[in-house]
């Protein structure tokens, strides 16, 4: 049923519609700003397809922990903690060339996200704590870390800025932009896009294999079902609870390889800029199958990258895609079966009549 | 004796006679399952009602739909003569009805006093009803022979004792009409009696009961009049002293029951499992298992009998590699000679499979099937890991389904499609699924608790024979079964456990169901008459 | 220290453990009816804004605590419809809440003041002012009960003393009422409550606008109490926090108050001393902030004794035999 979410979707953006409209504003308007903006140019889309290239990441990540039943609310933190990985990684580590730094960053930013996920993972699989919980809590842990981390410790001498100092040349990944230029022709100059969204996609690939074609998959959507005949089958709760937190945390975690190595070349605080979260409802949106997770997460970087040309242009501030992204997790997450029970009757009675 | 359709005015319950319940017309119908087809039942005030039917012929639904849990699609509810619309459970309480439940409705760290004035307080403030009801208790308690502390905390009780709360919650409330789903199930035989006698004196006092069940023995122990369900219809109504046990089953399955499977006397070969002093403490600390000593021979199924809750499927649990968690265990288990670590990585379920068990497990919904995955994922469920199920890496999808479909068509899965969700198959070819996916595997031991609980006849006789046919080819076959008359009809060799013991091992062809109910109630069967009940916990 | 900094400290730790306190037994009635909350944040936002809002607009300082009841109930109706009516997924609903009212609360500021999200600063009778209790100018002097009784006690706002009573009141209701038997028993059972004939819809329902009547005074509070107007994202977490006293308070009204007086205090100490040496350890503000975060995991992990939530807690209640 893919009607579902496309319902869920419409429902969301015509009470978003209706916001704009109890503002002043006109929908059609701000919606013409938004396309113009994000995709009405290459510079556009070089933005939108950076901040997919975010939310693809998040978005495998709450996926991969959905599939074994497990809510991880935690892609913020872990986000956040693999941030501090790249940038430990791009700062201390001598690279010769981008592409291995690149690697490295991506095993840096994964392995720091993942160890941040282990914590919940373990405590969930151990002791029974509620995961969303630990990771809300872990959220803010990790936030009030890096907050001192960069206030502290890894702030340079003489800078006032709570950030680390860049990262050397070596470590700066080429833009989607320069590589079109390198095969001669003009793109989205100095947009935000860069190659990890070749990195997301094939994450996107490989968590597909892992769902649907590894025995691994197998047993994290046996467990997610049911964990008692997952027992049965031998499969063993606490392993699979900390291997698919520490994948899903790896991804989330991977995500820093785009804003903090690709874009800013230094770590700065709120570096995440909520893709988290943003996570969450392009699961929700892509039915947490990768394709799915892919589009949503292409309308989220549309509606991101829109939302602030909004603010730019017109009095529409840019928290309006708070508003909307609340809404889309509102209907297509929370009140699913307010949608899909009517559907359903429907297609029922229709099949009814036929047959 | 001729058993005669039921209308309002059958002869065995006559019009003009005094009636507690009236039903006319139900249908209730869940998507394309019609559960009840136009039911008429009449009971009379002051009777014990028995209405008796295989698992699922209608009988909870009906009586949900008395307390008011669904509406009826059509039909009328007379109460007293008058007729009443059950639109909620608190209707149906204001009628005077009320209803234990095959599973409690008690909060479990509520005292029995809270649970007792639960929608039944006198005014907003708690003191006054609480007051009010602790004098009530004690009065009912000892009227009707049901002491239990009003302040005790309902998870502290044993389970007859909650069971009994519940009945006190209902006469609380005053009610007229007591319905029992089922209320033996998890009760001995000794507390079965009491039972039994607590519901003689409500009945003698005027109070109307109807008893659901699908156990023969109970309906021909306590009921008045019995009416048969199958397949969502009242296929007749009797008084009980005009019936046998025979009839009755007759017309539950609506054919000659074959309670004999056809088989060889058993020819025994080497041990295949042997249990030494095998002893079990919960998460909570209660020891669930008390010093096990078994053996199982190849080519032949031995039977534990007993009340659900004394230990079978803690047994189940530990042999297949999933004991609760948090649980302590000791003791030994050997499978053909080779010692089984009882816990730890080497004792899951998958070293279980490679040291050759096999198990269907007593709950197919829950342990047995993923419900969400379709018929061809469950049927390699547990064996995921075989090499033909893999190429590398990857699971070979191909061959996973091209299994499946062997193993369906063999087992005559119904409908033959193996991409359809576990969820939409019936009782008995979920089950069927399971059996074949363990049988085919071709254990050295197979596990089978409950196996045809939820299923119907025809698959009954199906699972039966497969079950024997894998004992002839000189395999060893643990049965678990709360129903006594599978086991006597499948097992070479009985024991019976009790409070996490076995109590005592008998032939087939020796046992009695008295003696081994006897055994089941934790008594010697020399030892006397049943005395008080003993407390079998779960 | 001296003995003015500590009153200093307690006084403060008064002041800023109210919202945490009203959040707290908000999110206690809603989750001992077995609905998690995790959208106490959204809700206190959106009633800050609202209150802020329309005592600026006003001028009254009753109309804005109303105004923000109300901002708050209506997100409480959402969650209602999310969890009870179309019994969705009580955590995802919680997240939604909070993403919408960060945004929504913004958006309607802007347009309304054009201040970029803030409030106009309210003051004089569009704010709850301080009562002085009686008695408390007259034993200021008296050595330690006088400062204790007039620093820490007397001269809060009107919301704080509401606050405190709230605790002896729902342990009342919980524990003393009808409606508490009957809330503690959908929490733990829902079909106990069903099958005694009481609508399980309707309790929720009530538990969940009791909470946002809570949660509403609590952003007031915020915005027109303790601070004088509303600013973008001003709770700043503490939903969450109320959250985890939630949780270490192992979901008990006295607990409660223990709780979020520890996170308040910890919240005063980091305002007061950004840097606190204690002998050979210094303990940085951030460190200070994350400690109630920290303490809940440890709580969660039943390193110190076992937090057990409510045990239908997150589930959807769905009739079955």
């Amino acid at each position: 049923m893919i009607l579902t979410p496309l319902i869920s979707l419409a429902l969301a953006f015509a009470i978003s519609a209706v916001v704009i409209l109890a503002i002043g504003e006109s929908p059609v308007e701000a919606l013409k700003v938004m396309v113009e903006g994000a995709l009405g140019s290459s510079y556009g889309w070089g933005n939108t397809l950076y901040y997919t290239t975010n939310y693809i990441f998040t978005g495998l990540a709450v996926a991969v922990a959905y599939h074994a039943g497990l809510f991880n609310i935690g892609g913020e933190g872990q986000a956040t903690m693999g941030g501090l990985g790249v940038a430990l990684c791009c700062l201390f580590i001598p690279w010769p060339h981008w592409t291995l730094a690149l690697l490295g960053a991506a095993v840096a930013g994964a392995l720091f996200g993942a160890l941040w996920a282990l914590i919940p993972a373990w405590l969930q699989a151990k002791r029974g704590s509620h995961i969303v919980i630990t990771t809300i809590m872990f959220n803010f842990i990790a936030y009030n870390i890096l907050t001192h981390l960069l206030s502290k410790t890894l702030r340079p001498l003489g800078s006032m800025d709570p950030a680390t100092a860049n990262f050397p040349p070596a470590t700066h990944i080429p833009g989607l932009w320069q590589l079109a230029e390198m095969m001669g022709f003009a793109w989205g100059k100095h947009s935000l896009a860069n190659v990890t969204l070749f990195i997301a996609l094939l994450m996107a690939f490989l968590v597909w294999v892992l769902i649907w074609r590894t025995r691994l998959g197998y047993e994290l959507r046996a467990f997610g079902k049911s964990e008692p005949a997952a027992r049965y089958a031998g499969i063993s709760p606490v392993r699979i609870t900390i291997i698919t937190m520490l994948i899903s945390g790896g991804l989330a975690g991977m995500m820093a390889v785009n804003n903090v190595m690709g874009m800013s070349e230094r770590l700065i605080l709120n570096a995440v800029e909520g893709a988290g979260f943003f996570g969450i409802a392009v699961a929700l949106m892509g039915r947490n199958h990768p394709v799915g997770i892919v589009l949503a997460a292409l309308l989220f970087g549309f509606l991101f990258q829109g939302g602030a040309e909004l603010s730019l242009w017109t009095s529409i501030p840019r928290e309006l895609i708070a508003v909307i992204q609340g809404l889309v997790i509102l209907f297509t997450g929370a009140l699913d079966n307010m949608v899909r029970l009517p559907l359903e009757r429907l297609f029922a009675a229709r099949r009814r009549k036929e047959g | 004796m001729a058993v005669q359709p039921e209308h309002p005015t059958s002869p065995q319950i006559a019009a003009g006679q005094d009636l507690a319940i009236e039903l006319r017309g139900i249908s209730k119908a869940f998507g394309a399952v019609q559960a009840n087809k136009s039911i008429d039942l009449a009971v009379r005030r002051g009777t014990i009602h028995g209405i008796i039917g295989e698992n699922g012929a209608g009988k909870s639904t009906l009586m949900s739909i008395l307390y008011g849990f669904y509406r009826p699609d059509e039909g009328e509810i007379l109460i007293g003569g008058q007729p009443v619309a059950i639109t909620d459970s608190r209707a149906a309480i204001r009628a005077g009805i009320g209803m234990v439940f095959q599973h409690f409705k008690l909060v479990q760290n509520f005292t029995v006093l809270e649970n007792v004035i639960l929608g039944a307080e006198d005014g907003a403030l708690l003191r006054p009803s609480l007051a009010r009801a602790r004098g009530e208790l004690q009065r009912l308690a000892r009227d009707y022979e049901m002491q239990v502390d009003p302040d005790e905390i309902v998870e502290e009780l044993s389970v007859g004792h909650q069971q009994r709360v519940e009945i006190l919650k209902a006469l609380y409330r005053q009610a007229d009409i007591l319905i029992l789903d089922e209320p033996t199930g998890v009760l001995t035989p000794a507390e079965a009696d009491h039972l039994f006698r607590v519901l003689q004196g409500l009945r003698d006092e005027g109070k109307t009961i109807i008893l659901i069940t699908h156990k023969l023995r109970e309906i021909m122990k306590i009921t008045d009049n019995v009416s048969v369900m199958r397949r969502g219809e009242i296929v007749g109504t009797v008084a009980t002293a005009d019936t046998n046990p025979t009839a009755m089953a007759e017309m539950m399955v609506g054919r000659k029951v074959i309670l004999k499977v056809d088989k060889a006397p058993a020819r025994r070969g080497a041990p295949v499992l042997e249990i030494r002093g095998l002893r079990m403490v919960d998460d909570a600390g209660v020891e669930r298992l008390r010093g096990i000593d078994l053996d199982i021979r190849a080519g032949e199924i031995l039977g534990i009998a007993g009340v659900a809750g004394n230990g079978q499927s803690q047994l189940l649990e530990i042999l297949g590699g999933f004991p609760e968690v948090g649980s302590k265990l000791s003791g030994r288990i050997a499978v053909n000679g080779h010692e089984l670590p009882l816990d730890g990585r080497g004792a899951d379920g998958q070293a279980r499979r490679r040291a050759g068990i096999g198990h269907v497990p007593e709950d197919r919904q829950v342990e047995g099937l993923i419900m969400d995955f379709d018929a061809w994922e469950n049927a390699a469920f547990g064996y995921h890991d075989a090499p033909e199920y893999n190429r590398g890496l990857l699971m070979d999808n191909a061959a996973i389904r091209e299994d499946a479909r062997g193993k369906m068509a063999r087992f005559d899965v119904r409908p033959p499609d193996v991409e359809l969700a576990a969820r939409n198959f019936s009782g008995g070819n979920q089950q069927k699924i399971v059996v074949a996916r363990e049988i085919e595997r071709n254990p050295d031991l197979l596990l089978v608790g409950q196996p045809t609980r939820g299923v119907d006849i025809g698959a009954i006789e199906f699972i039966h024979k497969r079950i024997v046919e894998l004992r002839d080819a000189g395999k060893a076959v643990l049965l678990v079964s709360v129903e006594l008359d599978e086991i006597m009809a499948l097992s070479d060799r009985i024991a019976v456990m009790f409070d996490g013991r076995i109590m005592g091992e008998r032939l087939p062809e020796e046992a009695t169901t008295t003696a081994l109910g006897c055994l089941m109630a934790g008594m010697e069967p020399d030892a006397g008459p049943v005395q008080a009940a003993g407390g079998a916990r779960t | 220290m001296d003995v003015m900094t500590v009153v200093q400290i307690l006084d403060s730790t008064v002041r800023l453990m109210t919202p945490l306190l009203l959040a707290c037994l908000a999110g206690l009635y809603s989750e001992r009816s077995g609905i998690f909350d995790i959208g106490l944040e959204g809700k206190m936002l959106m009633a800050a804004f609202s209150a802020g809002a329309v005592a600026a607009l006003t001028g009254s300082a009753v109309l804005g605590l109303l105004a923000g009841i109300l901002g708050s109930l209506a997100l409480a109706l959402v969650h209602g419809l999310a969890s009870i009516t179309f019994r969705g997924n009580q955590l995802i609903s919680g997240v939604a809440i909070n993403l919408f009212a960060g945004g929504f609360t913004v958006l309607v500021g802007q347009k309304l003041f054009g201040l970029g999200g803030r409030t106009p600063p309210v003051s004089g009778n569009a704010r709850f002012s301080e009562i002085t209790l009686p008695g408390a100018t007259a034993i200021r002097d008296v050595p330690v009960i006088g400062p204790i009784y007039s620093e820490i006690i007397s001269g809060h706002s009107p919301l704080v003393y509401l606050a405190l009573l709230a605790v002896p009141l729902t342990w009342w209701v919980l524990y003393r009422t009808r409606f508490g038997l009957r809330l503690r028993a959908v929490g733990e059972n829902p079909a106990s409550v069903d099958t005694a004939g009481i609508s399980v819809t309707r309790l929720r329902y009530s538990a969940v606008m009791i909470c946002g009547v809570l949660c509403g005074i609590a952003g007031a509070y915020m915005a027109i109490s303790l601070s004088a107007g509303f600013v973008k994202d001003m709770t700043a977490g503490r939903g969450y926090i109320a959250l985890a006293a939630l949780i270490f308070a192992k979901w008990r009204p006295w607990h409660a108050l223990g709780a979020t007086f520890l996170f308040g205090l910890l919240e005063a100490i980091s305002n007061r001393f950004p840097q606190l040496h204690l002998g050979p350890i210094t303990l940085s503000e951030s460190f200070m902030l994350t400690l109630p975060y920290i303490l809940t995991v440890v709580i969660l992990a039943g390193f110190v004794g076992r937090a057990i939530p409510p045990r239908a807690g997150g589930e959807p209640y769905v009739k079955e035999r």
